[in-house]
């Protein structure tokens, strides 16, 4: 109920603001030197020229029915174009999530484990480097350092998956690595001061009078109790990663979702750029769904909520 | 002890490095070495000399300078960007966290989950392509992100002073929620916006950074550090200076607020110094 | 120390190439830096459709060739009556589409009327308003009957929205384009690329390359690093002229700078209250420092003009001259005009010669005391406030089609210049069949539009190209908007 409310006030909010945006498609479709007559024929022919109210209900009893539209520039279906770029997108996603991951979980640990000392307090000011740097710029960096100067991969592009496992995910390894440097400083943050917090309560301090060591503490007990911020964040990232890496696919080239609703919205491809966030949007939702039921599944004493 | 022996030494780098960023900021509204406005294209691409300390840029202005306002330039949106989503949503939370339960608490999250759902970024580029790329736009994009942030630390944290016991003996004094709001539950969370506050205030610089590196952000001629390494970055092998700095400015200004930041939570906040 | 060491990791890397090229390779990358929204060049007018189709999948019945000349294409050849208003082409024999059907006088006939049909999204419609009728007298010969003599009709068909199309595929010619030439469409990966493959069957000279994809790269910084990287073999419209003295001083790449019809111009809307006064348009035009834009924006590529013409057209006034770079005098021209404390805005679409023109531009007339408000757009909203609206001052913007000074005679065109003198030469022109004269009324046309200091002529924009060193046959001007890769093949 809530959900098709949020979703429903979602798709109003997408289509008034695309509504505002000034600029005709068709008008960009056809250039400068297009006749007035031209461009008539062509606005009829895309359906421009119906009222707002039912263009809006066009669209959404369409996408209701898994029919997203026909993109006005490319024409051809949007979900075509969408799940082209998910082939895309969805990989590089996973991948900088996994990077992250691999990262951060052991650096979070091992910063917990030696709080306060200067393994600890190296960690943390390499994380807060992290954050800082702006991804765009890390990820020129590494294209003139790996791409330019060493040439070990290209400098961007994707040759796409028949061109085999290695070669798509060679491809998208710098836009990972550019991607994931922030997520892991961050999660690196979370997994130390959610491990500290844990620490500190009760159950704890009974697992270590057992005669458990702290080492153990923390990976037995500890670990399992801070995974819920933990999967908050792992939530909220992916969907960051899915729609929030639009710079990154244009240093890269790459044919991402990002890049495919920034380039709708400069070629007034609208319909494109609604469907797109619409789906981005009920993405979101469904990540923050799905993070709901792990922790239920990790923690038995939320089920009862 | 060892980190209470560290972590102010980080607050106050952070505050120090703040404070010069700010101060360079404001300066260069009364003084810069050069003029940033003037295009004097036999002077370009000038590696740093004497009289141009970072060299000059593709149209031979001096970088020094650019990065000068550069700084009050992103220093000024973010500013306000947080400042925007402070005033709509400390109010909002505060009011929330008083209807606790509410219809009005329950719009007030349905509303941030929403907001929340929302990729930044495309909505950034919608707001700029209904507006006109501007730093005002720049900031209202980058505003309203920071809306229900403030609502939800907001919320949060009043209502944990809502349990308190001087509450309930201001209630029982006939007090009404919203005087409650301001006179207790508003200073009593201060410390935590203030925190918020300095957190937000760098992620802002790093937004307005990306935007206008898109170049959806303020306007030439007026610079932004975002838009010197957009325009500059072809040339980095040639002229690296100009696509190192204004990172590096970037970097250094994000990483003390977030310093700064992370001190003054531990500073400020004597929940959180007891419980470590 | 750094850069000797990059420079040694390049020299391995140019030997490497070298041992992989002894294999011929027959295949190319080009990059592009729009990609099109289309494949139809008859039905959509983005330039980039033409950069992708052009020559290499659709043919017209003639074609331009790399030196701007126009030759017989699918057309054998064609005779001309005593008046002027009777073409008939005669077909080449066994041309098929890449279908497998033939090509003949039904499908030139069915082009040419669907082009000029009242409901056609043809974007260059004028080319055929001239044609009164379309007959296929037999399955090789068309005659094509015109209302008016029309001196340039043959040069007409060579346009890129005058290729020969078949009905049957017509319908799916936006995403799967059928042609007659060299090269069959394989397929489009929309946001990335297009690729093509060679046609067996072709009716020509074959073409040495097998196969040949179009990458679309938007990003100046990616489009250098792409081809620093050696992800792309050649990008003809290379987007970061800064980077070119880095391609020229490398031994794996060639430097290909040509010319383009491209007249970049400071567009000033003329019926502007502020700008209405010849005055201060002049002044606007002293202001400029030509030299100035072309070093900083473009970084040395491109040509001064001082009017709407293309310097390398053998009719081509240089009026450079006229609107020399005089900030005093533009000072002076200011408050003979009797204006202080001007401020207009610049509104700059999306490529660099604009938005760094547009700086540049900005700080030069700031010396003579206007002040500017710049807001960059994209090229949707440019449309619309600049192009339709006519809401603006001034802005900067390539007027890319060849021979393009008939928009002076249109009032209504966004600049809003009306003449009636100019509009008398552009009507005489129009009628001229006689190349003296065609001359004479071409020169007094760039003369009147100096004269009258339109628009600030900055300069010609310049094809400014880069490709690997073994790649040969690439156009080095852009007569009209191609990438022809017929002639292009790879050099061992």
């Amino acid at each position: 109920m809530m959900f098709g409310l949020s979703l429903a006030a979602a798709s109003l909010v997408i289509f008034v603001m695309i509504e505002l945006v000034p600029g005709d498609p068709a008008a960009f479709m056809l250039g400068i030197n297009a006749a007035p007559d031209t461009l008539a024929a062509l606005r009829a022919e895309l359906g421009l020229d119906a009222n707002p109210a039912v263009r809006y209900v066009r669209w959404v009893s369409g996408m209701l029915i898994g029919d997203f539209g026909v993109s006005y520039t490319y024409q051809v279906p949007v979900a075509e174009l969408v799940s082209a770029r998910l082939v895309v997108s969805l990989p590089l996603a996973v991948m900088a999530l996994l990077l992250s991951i691999l990262i951060a979980i052991p650096a979070g640990m091992f910063a917990a484990a030696r709080r306060g000392q200067a393994a600890d307090v190296g960690i943390m000011g390499v994380t807060q480097l992290g954050i800082a740097i702006p991804n765009f710029w890390f990820a020129m960096l590494l294209v003139m350092v790996f791409a330019i100067h060493l040439r070990w991969v290209s400098a961007g592009g994707f040759p796409g998956w028949e061109a085999g496992v290695i070669e798509g995910v060679k491809a998208l390894l710098l836009p990972a690595v550019a991607l994931a440097v922030q997520q892991a400083s961050i999660l690196a943050r979370v997994v130390r001061s959610a491990l500290l917090d844990t620490l500190t309560q009760d159950y704890i301090r009974t697992a270590r009078a057992r005669g458990l060591s702290r080492r153990q503490v923390l990976v037995r007990h500890a670990f399992r109790n801070a995974m819920i911020p933990v999967l908050t964040i792992l939530g909220l990232q992916f969907s960051f990663l899915i729609a929030g890496a639009v710079i990154i696919e244009n240093v890269f080239f790459l044919p991402g979702l990002g890049r495919l609703v920034f380039q709708g919205i400069t070629q007034r491809d609208l319909i494109v750029v609604e469907s797109v966030v619409m789906l981005l949007v009920f993405a979101v939702i469904m990540v923050n769904f799905m993070v709901d039921i792990a922790y239920a599944i990790i923690d038995p004493r939320l089920r009862r909520r | 002890m060892s980190r209470i022996r560290h972590m102010p030494r980080a607050l106050l780098v952070g505050l120090a490095v703040t404070t010069v960023v700010l101060a360079v900021a404001l300066m260069s509204l009364v003084w810069t070495p050069h003029a940033v406005t003037g295009v004097d294209i036999a002077a370009r691409l000038q590696p740093p000399s004497t009289t141009y300390l970072l060299g000059t840029d593709h149209f031979g202005r001096d970088l020094l300078s650019m990065l000068m306002v550069g700084a009050r330039t992103s220093m000024a949106v973010a500013i306000l960007a947080v400042g925007l989503g402070m005033l709509v949503g400390v109010p909002l939370g505060l009011s929330a966290a008083a209807m606790h339960g509410g219809w009005l608490d329950d719009l007030v999250m349905r509303g941030n989950d929403l907001v929340f759902a929302f990729p930044v970024l495309v909505i950034a580029i919608l707001i700029t392509a209904v507006f006109g790329p501007s730093a005002v736009n720049a900031i209202l994009a980058i505003g309203i992100f920071n809306i229900p942030v403030f609502a939800r630390v907001t919320r949060g944290a009043a209502l944990a002073i809502w349990t308190q016991d001087y509450i309930r003996a201001a209630r029982v004094c006939g007090k009404g929620r919203a005087r409650i709001s301001m006179e207790h539950v508003l200073p009593n969370i201060s410390s935590l916006l203030i925190v918020q506050g300095t957190i937000q205030f760098g992620l802002g610089i790093l937004v307005e950074a990306g935007l206008s590196y898109v170049g959806l952000g303020a306007q030439p001629p007026l610079p932004s550090w975002g838009r010197m390494l957009a325009d500059s970055q072809t040339m980095i092998s040639f002229a690296p200076q100009l696509a190192i700095f204004p990172g590096l400015a970037i970097v250094i200004t994000v990483l003390a607020l977030n310093l700064a930041g992370d001190g003054l939570r531990d500073f400020l906040d004597p929940r959180i110094r007891r419980a470590r | 120390m750094i850069r000797s060491n990059v420079m040694s990791v390049f020299a391995l890397a140019a030997c490497l190439n070298m041992s992989a090229a002894l294999a011929a390779q027959t295949s190319i990358t080009v990059g592009m830096q729009l990609e099109p929204p289309n494949l139809d060049p008859t039905g959509g007018a983005a330039a980039a459709i033409d950069e992708v189709v052009y020559a290499n999948i659709f043919e017209g019945l003639t074609r331009y060739q790399a030196d701007g000349s126009v030759v017989p294409a699918l057309a054998r050849e064609w005779t001309i009556s005593d008046d002027g208003l009777v073409y008939t082409f005669a077909l080449h024999d066994g041309v098929t589409f890449h279908d497998g059907s033939s090509m003949d006088a039904n499908d030139v006939k069915f082009s040419l009327d669907r082009a000029r049909a009242e409901d056609s999204t043809n974007a260059q419609k004028r080319l055929f308003t001239g044609i009164s009728m379309v007959e296929a007298v037999d399955p090789l010969t068309v005659r094509i009957t015109l209302s008016n003599p029309d001196g340039s009709f043959i040069t007409s068909l060579a346009w890129g929205d005058a290729v020969i199309v078949a009905p049957e595929t017509i319908d799916t010619a936006t995403t799967a384009p059928v042609g007659t030439g060299p090269f069959t469409f394989s397929r489009w990966v929309q946001g990335d690329r297009v690729e093509l493959a060679r046609n067996p069957s072709y009716w020509g000279t074959p073409v040495a390359l097998e196969r040949a994809t179009f990458k679309f790269i938007s990003d100046p910084t990616a489009a250098f690093a792409a081809m620093m990287a050696g992800d792309i073999d050649a990008f003809p419209g290379y987007p970061a002229p800064e980077t070119l003295p880095q391609f020229e001083a490398d031994p794996r790449f060639r430097v290909i700078v040509g010319s383009t019809e491209g007249e970049t111009i400071l567009s000033t809307n003329n019926k502007s209250d502020k700008l209405s006064d010849i005055r201060i348009r002049k002044a606007l035009a002293h202001a400029i420092d030509r030299q100035a834009i072309i070093d900083g924006a473009m970084f040395g590529y491109g040509t001064p003009i001082g009017t709407h013409f293309a310097p390398h057209h053998p009719d081509y006034v240089d009026l450079t001259g006229q609107s020399a770079y005089d900030p005093q005098k533009a000072r002076d021209l200011l408050k003979e005009a009797g204006v202080e404390n001007l401020s207009l805005s610049l509104k700059l679409p999306p490529p660099s010669y604009a938005r760094r023109g547009g700086e540049i531009i900005a700080a030069q007339l700031r010396e003579v005391g206007i002040e500017t408000e710049i807001a960059n757009l994209e090229w949707a909203q440019w449309l619309e406030q600049v192009f339709r609206g006519k809401d603006f001052d001034l802005t900067i913007v390539s007027h890319t089609e060849p021979m393009d000074i008939g928009i002076y005679a249109n009032p209504d065109y966004y600049f809003q210049y009306d003449s009636a003198e100019f509009q008398a030469t552009i009507a005489e022109l129009k009628l001229a069949s006689d190349p003296s004269d065609r001359s004479r009324l071409l020169q007094a046309a760039q003369q009147r539009i100096a004269d009258d200091f339109v628009n600030g002529y900055l300069f010609q924009l310049a094809r400014t190209g880069v490709a690997n060193a073994r790649i040969q046959g690439l156009w080095e001007n852009a007569p009209t908007q191609a990438n022809d890769l017929t002639g292009v093949s790879w050099t061992d």
